[in-house]
């Protein structure tokens, strides 16, 4: 049976991860490399590293590192952060990630988005969107959560559907930091109304978030950062809780 | 031992070659007809869509070729894929050397199917050491139904090859390389063949 897959994101800024991650056996804990095969080891099921750097020197580093982590990582890792054109998919493509993730060049082009799926196959092309709820109800944001878009979250999720996105990663600027739980209603409400698999991301703060995510709301993937990165929540727990409330988990 | 990745620019061969090179082999990239003809061990990763990447097989030259391979052979994902007959992407005529048509996944559930899925009733030496119900990662929308070539089969919901073997020619739909230590074993054994 498919399982639901658990996925730890790690920021990266000039080829460390930031926020700081404490894990006693990891000898530096700045490094992405490092930390996803200790991820890896303890059980996630993908990994996504986000590049948060912001000049172009940077995210040469970045490409290197894309190249570090796949020649050491033996599952499935996506990347994302300031994606913007063809070249920039092909080029962490042939470093070795197995998905990118587009979100603000999706909003100002969305036929990339298109483009992209024709040219490398949907499988590869995760669209993130930023989600807020207000006034108008859920509405997307773009540029790292700043600027309101004119679309409604699950009409813009159909959309990138229709246009060939492989996957979703939805967060919830509302939820995310909380940790009092997954935005249930846009992520239920989003993965019934589009036929691709949708990541649930913000407000992790407990191991009954993720089955409330998984149960109530059908994601297919949840991911968080903090919680895994400081501990508060071992994967190798987590996910015997979540197979003990009779969810397909791999183990 | 002279590795081959067959590299018609269809997609994540870096992930194969590094997978290889965990396990202590330098795997060569070409797309060099008399280079795969010569290697001892072949493998033909992919991603991607059908119809582009038959065309950039026929480019090559390499639709000709691959079908003759004597030396045991690891199609994976889209290569498997590749190696039948005729896949519903795009009505695609594909390499035919399996004697196997490629549907599209019929169901309510999503597609792609995308994550760990775990495989069973395992058979071939590809499989060897391996335990019923180990875990490995798939991310497709196109599958190879069973059939007496199956030698490890997966359900979403119904009951699809997850692998197949013809003769020295075997395929794999998920991604062995990606697929931990039950993936890296897999590769293993094709290598120990």
């Amino acid at each position: 049976m498919l399982t639901k897959r658990i996925i730890p994101c790690l920021d990266i800024k000039n080829g460390r991860t930031v926020k700081g991650i404490m894990f006693e056996n990891i000898r530096d804990a700045g490094d992405p490399v490092e930390l996803g095969a200790e991820y890896a080891r303890q059980g996630a099921d993908e990994l996504v590293f986000l590049d948060i750097t912001a000049t172009n020197e940077e995210r040469k580093t970045f490409a290197a590192l894309v190249r570090d982590i796949a020649r050491h990582l033996d599952i499935p890792f996506t990347v994302g952060g300031g994606i913007s054109c063809i070249a920039d998919v092909e080029l962490l493509l042939q470093e070795g990630a197995d998905k990118v993730s587009v979100n603000s060049a999706a909003i100002k082009t969305p036929e990339l988005v298109n483009e992209l799926a024709k040219r490398f196959g949907s499988q590869c092309i995760t669209v993130a969107i930023d989600t807020k709820l207000t006034a108008q109800g859920w509405k997307v944001f773009s540029r790292a959560g700043t600027v309101e878009t004119p679309y409604e979250t699950v009409d813009w999720a159909k959309k990138i559907t229709d246009l060939g996105a492989g996957e979703i990663l939805l967060t919830s600027m509302s939820n995310d930091g909380t940790k009092n739980g997954f935005a249930l209603d846009i992520t239920g409400a989003v993965s019934k109304q589009v036929t691709i698999p949708v990541i649930a991301s913000g407000g992790a703060g407990s191991v009954e978030h993720f089955s409330e995510v998984f149960q109530q709301a059908q994601a297919d993937a949840a991911l968080a950062a903090s919680i895994f990165h400081f501990g508060e929540i071992e994967i190798p727990f987590l996910k015997k809780y979540l197979a003990d409330q009779n969810l397909p988990i791999r183990l | 031992m002279n590795v081959v990745i067959i590299d018609y620019k269809g997609g994540n061969v870096q992930s194969v070659r590094f997978a290889l090179e965990r396990l202590g082999v330098q795997a060569t990239l070409t797309e060099d007809r008399e280079t795969i003809q010569q290697a001892d061990k072949v493998i033909f990763p992919g991603e991607g869509e059908a119809n582009s990447a038959m065309r950039q097989l026929k480019a090559d030259g390499l639709d000709k070729i691959i079908p003759t391979l004597k030396q045991p052979f690891l199609g994976i994902c889209l290569g498997m894929q590749l190696m039948c007959r005729h896949s519903e992407e795009n009505d695609t005529p594909m390499l035919n050397i399996i004697p196997l048509d490629v549907k599209r996944f019929q169901t309510d559930l999503k597609v792609p199917h995308m994550g760990w899925n775990n495989i069973y009733n395992l058979k071939s030496p590809l499989m060897k050491g391996l335990n019923e119900q180990d875990y490995v990662y798939f991310v497709h929308s196109y599958h190879v139904p069973q059939s007496e070539h199956t030698i490890a089969a997966a359900d979403y919901p119904a009951p699809f090859s997850a692998a197949v073997q013809y003769q020295n020619f075997y395929a794999v739909q998920f991604h062995a390389e990606k697929s931990g230590p039950t993936g890296t074993k897999i590769l293993q054994n094709f290598l120990d063949l």
